[in-house]
């Protein structure tokens, strides 16, 4: 029993980190329809940046995260000067396929900047077991997990904040709704752009970064996006909540059949898990658990 | 002043639903094939053969299966390289079992194998469309390559878990093997590809072709007007898989040799061959071979260029590389969305009225 309740409390953990993945490419598919691939390579670039930059000039973390975030404002702003103004309105897959040549550049000049070698990450986050836990229901969890849910709910919870109240963040709903219509009442498409990609660019830096604890720095961070796709299916591209609900589902799920299904198959059936999962909800459900309905027309 | 189709006059259907209409689109094609069978292979050596020609031909017939699902149906699909792991575990399969079998059953066969796995998983389509699809096809990619790690029977117990391919002849000469030779592969390759290149162009252009087509550009319009969409995803799955698995065949029997299939058939193969597809240009056939061209061509010319070129070290080279690939990937896109294919159709407007501007 209490093995269970750990394996589900490890997955709901893992599921959070998907989450925030997760969220990074619903804050750009909602205001721009593109599908962002280097959501990814995002998390990776900031996590390098971020640890470079201390690595590189020791300053202090704070000083050094606001550094990154200034890199990440700067990437946003380059990806819309350079790229995205010169592509409007042209096909969703042309789009697609220009993210992932993104994230060959951002891979590309990470790798450049600061070395390809594993880097470590201390920032005095967390680590080990949390005794509390272990001492009073003899369950085993990690503490840089349950801060890691932690920091994701306060970051839920700002942007939610951000976008029902804020000036700015009523003009990203505005885009999401209807480009054009926000348009023609004066909302600048560049900026919003700018603004939501500088957004996710934050958001990929805490998830970066709390990956980066738990695992260290290196390329294999950017393989975390194949497995923030499947949370995505699961609830619906347009869907903040959708990608926090879905998250914890593949996380939860993912672990409970790797423990009870996979011994009987063979074995780290992680990979292929959550897109079966993903796949078997959407032929019930084709537009998420969140999505918007869609509506066709002749 | 050239390429004028002025005074060429069409006077039967035949010659009106003729595949190249215009006579010097018929020379220059002749020419171009003559020279790839005729006279390409007294020169071949190992290195041409092994880094540029052979990937050249088998991502090319690997680009032109997946132009027909996306370009043509319009269906995105993220599990090529699962398809092409299917198509070469098929024709390992298929060697080992059956010795005595022809190599082109085999890469046939290996086709017909994949078709089926790809209709299997194409099934999902007729529910799921556009990046919702995208994602659920990387679940046939990811589960393919676990299923060809995980189960013993694929690779015949080996204790490597990898594959290797036996020596098969072809009219007396050794074709697979690691002692077969550069001109051999190349022809074998080149002939299958030319051949189903033929087939697929005339796929296109006939009345499966143009259901695949209504279905792309709107598949409720399309239902409407009686396409089945049933049959006509699953028949464009059917028809792309079986491309991509006679690549994955050829891949692994003539070329490689020896496979391990999460290095090979991973993740990034699909999108390598997106790539290309895209470059190349949705809904082309000769963009196919010309996005294969230029992603094959392209790496082998960054890294001599920059590792001979400017001394670099190969490591720092490899970024660069990547940097360099991304870069290149954006700008083309920003420079012509629907790939190589539409520059090159320009190109021949132009020169319809070369010299004259009008």
């Amino acid at each position: 029993m209490e093995f269970l309740i750990e394996t589900i409390l490890s997955g709901l953990m893992a599921g959070v980190m998907y989450s925030l993945v997760a969220l990074g490419f619903v804050l750009i598919f909602k205001a721009s329809g593109i599908f962002n691939f280097a959501q990814g390579v995002m998390c990776l670039f900031a996590a390098l940046t971020f640890a470079g930059i201390m690595e590189k000039t020791g300053l202090p973390w704070p000083i050094a995260f606001v550094m990154t975030i200034g890199v990440m404002v700067f990437v946003a702003w380059a990806v819309e000067r350079f790229v995205l103004r010169h592509l409007v309105n042209q096909e969703p897959i042309i789009l697609f396929m220009v993210t992932i040549g993104l994230a060959y550049v951002l891979e590309g000049v990470g790798d450049i900047l600061w070395g390809s070698n594993v880097k470590v990450l201390d920032i005095g986050l967390p680590s080990g077991a949390s005794d509390y836990m272990l001492d009073t229901f003899n369950i085993y969890i990690e503490k840089l997990e349950v801060f890691a849910a932690l920091i994701a709910a306060v970051l839920v919870g700002f942007l939610a904040i951000f976008f029902q109240k804020t000036r700015i963040g009523r003009a990203l709903r505005a885009v999401a709704d209807d480009h054009q219509a926000a348009l023609s009442v004066g909302i600048s498409l560049q900026t919003i752009w700018v603004i939501v990609w500088s957004v996710a660019g934050f958001v990929a830096l805490v998830a970066g970064t709390l990956w980066g604890a738990k695992s260290g720095v290196q390329f294999s961070l950017s393989l975390i996006a194949l497995k923030a796709l499947p949370v995505l299916i699961l609830g619906g591209f347009t869907s903040i909540p959708g990608a926090i609900v879905g998250g914890l589902i593949i996380g939860v799920g993912e672990k409970l059949a790797e423990i009870y299904v996979g011994p009987m198959v063979g074995g780290a059936i992680e990979n292929w898990f959550a897109y079966m999962l993903a796949l078997a909800f959407l032929l019930v459900r084709p537009q998420g658990l969140f999505g918007e309905r869609i509506i066709e027309r002749v | 002043m050239l390429y004028r189709e002025a005074g060429q006059y069409k006077t039967s259907y035949q010659s009106d639903q003729a595949i190249f209409p215009i006579a010097q689109d018929r020379w220059v094609v002749w020419t171009f094939v003559a020279v790839a069978f005729l006279v390409v292979p007294f020169f071949v050596n190992d290195y041409w053969t092994n880094a540029v020609l052979l990937p050249l031909l088998i991502y090319g017939l690997a680009a032109l299966g997946l132009n027909i699902l996306v370009g043509y149906c319009g269906q995105i699909s993220l599990g090529t390289g699962g398809f092409m792991a299917v198509g070469a575990y098929a024709s390992y399969k298929l060697m080992t079992s059956f010795p005595e079998m022809n190599m082109i059953l085999v890469v046939l066969l290996s086709g017909g194998i994949t078709a089926a796995v790809g209709s299997l998983f194409g099934l999902p389509s007729l529910r799921i469309k556009g990046f919702y699809l995208a994602v659920a096809t990387l679940a046939a990619q990811f589960f393919l390559v676990w299923l060809f790690n995980k189960v013993g029977w694929f690779y015949n117990y080996s204790m490597t878990g990898q594959i290797t391919a036996p020596d098969r002849e072809m009219f007396g000469f050794l074709l697979t093997g690691p002692s077969a030779l550069p001109w051999v592969k190349y022809l074998f390759c080149l002939t299958i590809l030319t051949v189903f290149a033929l087939i697929a162009k005339n796929l296109v252009r006939g009345r499966l072709g143009r259901n695949w087509m209504a279905i792309r550009d709107m598949d409720i319009a399309a239902e409407l007007i009686g396409v089945r969409p049933l049959l006509t995803k699953l028949s464009a799955f059917a028809v792309s898989s079986f491309y991509i698995g006679m690549a994955g065949s050829l891949l692994f029997s003539v070329y490689l040799g020896a496979v391990e299939v999460g290095e090979v058939f991973g993740i990034n193969v699909s999108f390598l061959v997106l790539f290309m597809v895209i470059i190349g240009g949705l809904g082309s056939i000769v963009g196919s071979f010309m996005g294969a061209a230029f992603l094959v061509l392209l790496p082998i010319f960054l890294k001599n260029f920059m590792v001979d070129g400017f001394g670099m070290m190969p490591v720092t080279a490899k970024h660069v590389e990547i940097l360099l690939m991304g870069l290149l990937i954006i700008f083309f896109l920003i420079v012509e969305p629907h790939g190589l294919a539409r520059l090159w159709q320009i190109t021949k407007e132009k020169l319809r009225m070369w010299p004259f501007p009008y």
